[in-house]
């Protein structure tokens, strides 16, 4: 069954190449409001080659709720086009019916009466089922993680990442990329990396003395699978000591490095690759631009700004799959590959509805006994929410504004920064809140929350930096995060100005005052890159401030006004 | 000499910001650094390859490297700082290929500029901007 969507897929993909996705399909069985199991992993096979593709799961062992943001700005090029399309103009774009299964799963409106309807997604027992189900029909499917898998959760920061290790290496992965994993350190991310039974790939890791690749990642592997030699290259999330703390892995040195890529993919092509996969944490953005300069590359399966596309993007003879975070989603891309070059593809994003795929046991066990020595203290009710908590969005979410709401009060700052990372479950109104659930949103190995006093000046400073990273037109300056979030303080901000003139209008909210630009303000935050930041880890801070509250009422805050055209 | 794929990523910005140099001072520091090395020739665009960072890991420290196939030197400079000159790498004739790096020091997001004297005395550059930030927060 092709639909007009798959048709004007086929249109724009080069002559040779053609390409159909099962969205139109789960989107009309998604429409009858009867989901089942067959029906998410139903999928013609086609071709000789499957991929799998997951990535982002933040440490997400469990189902959880996520909400799809409802702001996503692009600019440049990227300005109105996918990922940077929400809510029900995405539902529009791809034809999905409201209040359907894919709107709750792929788009963000009506989230919380959606969430009680259809229920927490992802939990990695659930995705067992979905590979072992695409192994049974293609045995030799290869499955790819691309990265920040061992961060993000309770249990994963008291086991340094063995809880994720564990369960993936159940799963059997076939190559995996980074991002998080080296805010473990580089001595531990070394000391499971050089015990991984797959391959840990980066063609953009260097070691940062010689400037030369390290070793330890290389940065492609070869697969001989449905009788074609399929490469891997590895492009693992270019801006680590930036936007992360560098000393912790000081060793590393990273970077976009396209013309090395193009290398890579000229030395796999020489050696006989017939199709080749990047497994990217580069961010959309950065990945489709990659695909238009770097030549030769067929899929790239992209991580790192946690989108979610129900078809994927076609860029010149490329493919860019974008597979969602937390373990929401799984991607199966089968590709035709004949004569030494991909000849089509068939996509589906499955989406992991926790209370349709069934628990794969033995999968479930494992993460049970993960969890079991951490069960006592996560379960722990800190509180409760009678609103729904959310992360993502350009420029604040619920849950970041209670956070700042504690920074403010626990800190007794004036002004409050928690930055704009995309990760961190969501949760839904009626919901207790344990101490898991805050660390879903905290959990981090540079966690302080410091207090310090800041010029007005450099205040401004800070948000045109973190503005530029995430609205610099070309996307090669974007580092994939969102804007960092501010309590206690109002301002504008015109995405479409060059740094240092998008930032106006800031108020300190306690007084109405404009800030100062000469005047000093106590502020308050968590999560800084700088070496030797003091003050409590943020999950206390958080934890005390909500027991106070006892039922969090989170109303939006309207503090930030965006101009866009 | 054809134009490398890089060179023509940087050529775009390397145009947009060349008009809008931070000082004036620094402006008239770069012109006449290049007229010095060029002896007031026409300087072409492209042909000359920049390897550096979109986005400096440490301003202090950065890595750049420069190419230009058939070139006799090249002089690198780092338009933002206060001194603009960086180095110039100067190739014998039996050189097997025409290319440097070193590392140098930013002051805040700028242009690195590369001009190259080529064997007919003819010269090109290109340009890279690399960012330096003070970091934050990613996905």
């Amino acid at each position: 069954m092709i639909s007009r969507r798959d048709f004007l897929q086929v249109g724009m993909a080069a002559s040779a190449l053609y390409g159909t996705s099962g969205f139109g399909n789960w989107a009309r069985l998604a429409a009858q409001q009867a989901l089942t199991q067959d029906q998410l992993l139903e999928f013609d096979t086609f071709g000789n080659v499957s991929l799998i593709h997951v990535t982002d799961i933040h440490a997400q062992l469990k189902p959880v709720y996520f909400r799809e943001p409802s702001v996503n700005l692009g600019v440049g090029e990227n300005k109105g086009v996918v990922p940077h399309i929400t809510g029900a103009d995405f539902r529009k774009l791809y034809g999905i019916e409201d209040g359907s299964p894919s709107h709750y799963a792929l788009s963000s409106g009506d989230f919380a009466a959606l969430a009680a309807q259809y229920g927490r997604v992802g939990g990695l027992d659930r995705v067992a089922t979905v590979i072992n189900s695409i192994r049974a029909d293609r045995p030799d499917a290869l499955l790819l993680d691309g990265g920040d898998t061992w961060h993000g959760s309770y249990t994963c920061l008291q086991t340094q990442g063995q809880d994720m290790v564990n369960v993936m290496n159940a799963l059997k992965p076939d190559a995996m990329t980074f991002h998080w994993e080296f805010t473990l350190g580089s001595d531990r991310v070394n000391e499971i990396v050089e015990g991984l039974p797959f391959a840990a790939l980066g063609q953009n890791i260097f070691d940062a003395e010689w400037d030369e690749p390290a070793e330890l990642f290389p940065p492609y592997e070869f697969f001989e699978r449905g009788g074609t030699k399929i490469a891997v290259i590895g492009q693992a999330f270019p801006y680590m000591p930036i936007a992360n703390p560098g000393w912790m892995f000081p060793e590393y040195s990273f970077g976009i490095r396209d013309e090395h890529m193009a290398e890579m993919v000229e030395e796999v092509r020489s050696q006989g690759a017939e199709v080749v996969v990047v497994l990217s944490h580069n961010g959309f953005d950065v990945d489709k631009k990659m695909a238009s300069v770097v030549p030769g590359i067929d899929v790239i399966l992209s991580g790192h700004t946690h989108d979610a596309l129900p078809e994927p993007v076609v860029v010149g003879d490329t493919i860019v799959v974008a597979s969602g975070s937390h373990g929401k989603f799984v991607s199966r891309v089968d590709l035709d590959v004949r004569d030494g070059r991909m000849m089509g593809y068939r996509h589906k994003l499955i989406p992991i509805f926790s209370d349709v795929i069934a628990p794969d046991a033995e999968i479930a066990a494992l993460i049970d006994e993960q969890r079991a020595p951490y069960e006592a203290e996560m379960s722990e009710v800190i509180g409760q929410t009678d609103t729904t908590l959310y992360r993502r969005g350009n420029f604040n979410g619920t849950w970041d504004d209670l956070i700042c709401d504690a920074l403010l009060s626990e800190r007794d700052a004036q002004i409050a920064m928690s930055p704009g990372v995309r990760w961190g479950a969501s949760m839904i109104p009626g919901q207790d809140i344990t101490r898991e659930d805050i660390f879903n949103v905290t959990s981090m190995t540079y966690p302080n929350a410091y207090r310090t006093e800041m010029t007005g000046e450099f205040i401004k400073v800070i948000l045109e930096d973190v503005a530029d990273n995430i609205f610099n037109p070309d996307p090669y300056y974007q580092q994939g995060g969102d804007m960092v979030r501010i309590g206690g303080m109002g301002y504008q901000i015109d995405i479409n100005k060059p740094q240092g003139e998008r930032i106006s209008g800031m108020t300190l909210l306690s007084s109405g005052e404009p800030i100062d630009p000469a005047k000093n303000y106590t502020v308050a935050g968590w999560a800084s890159v700088n070496e030797g930041t003091e003050g409590p880890p943020i999950w206390d801070v958080v934890e005390s401030h909500i027991k106070k509250l006892g039922t969090v009422t989170a109303g939006d805050h309207d503090n930030v006004k965006v101009v866009v055209d | 000499m054809t134009l490398s794929r890089r060179d023509t990523l940087f050529l775009g910005a390397g145009a947009a910001l060349a008009a809008a140099l931070p000082m004036p001072a620094m402006a008239d520091a770069v012109a006449d650094a290049i007229s010095a090395f060029t002896g007031g020739a026409d300087v072409a665009e492209g042909g000359v390859t920049i390897d550096a960072p979109e986005i400096a890991e440490n301003g202090n420290t950065v890595p750049v490297g420069v190419s230009a196939e058939g070139a006799e030197s090249i002089m690198v400079l780092a338009t933002g700082n206060p001194t603009p000159a960086v180095a110039t790498f100067t190739f014998g004739a039996l050189a097997a290929s025409q290319s440097g790096s070193t590392r140098i020091r930013l002051a805040k997001t700028q242009d690195v500029i590369a001009v190259a004297k080529m064997a007919d005395g003819s010269f090109k550059q290109a340009s890279a901007t690399v960012k330096v930030t003070i970091g934050g927060c990613g996905g």
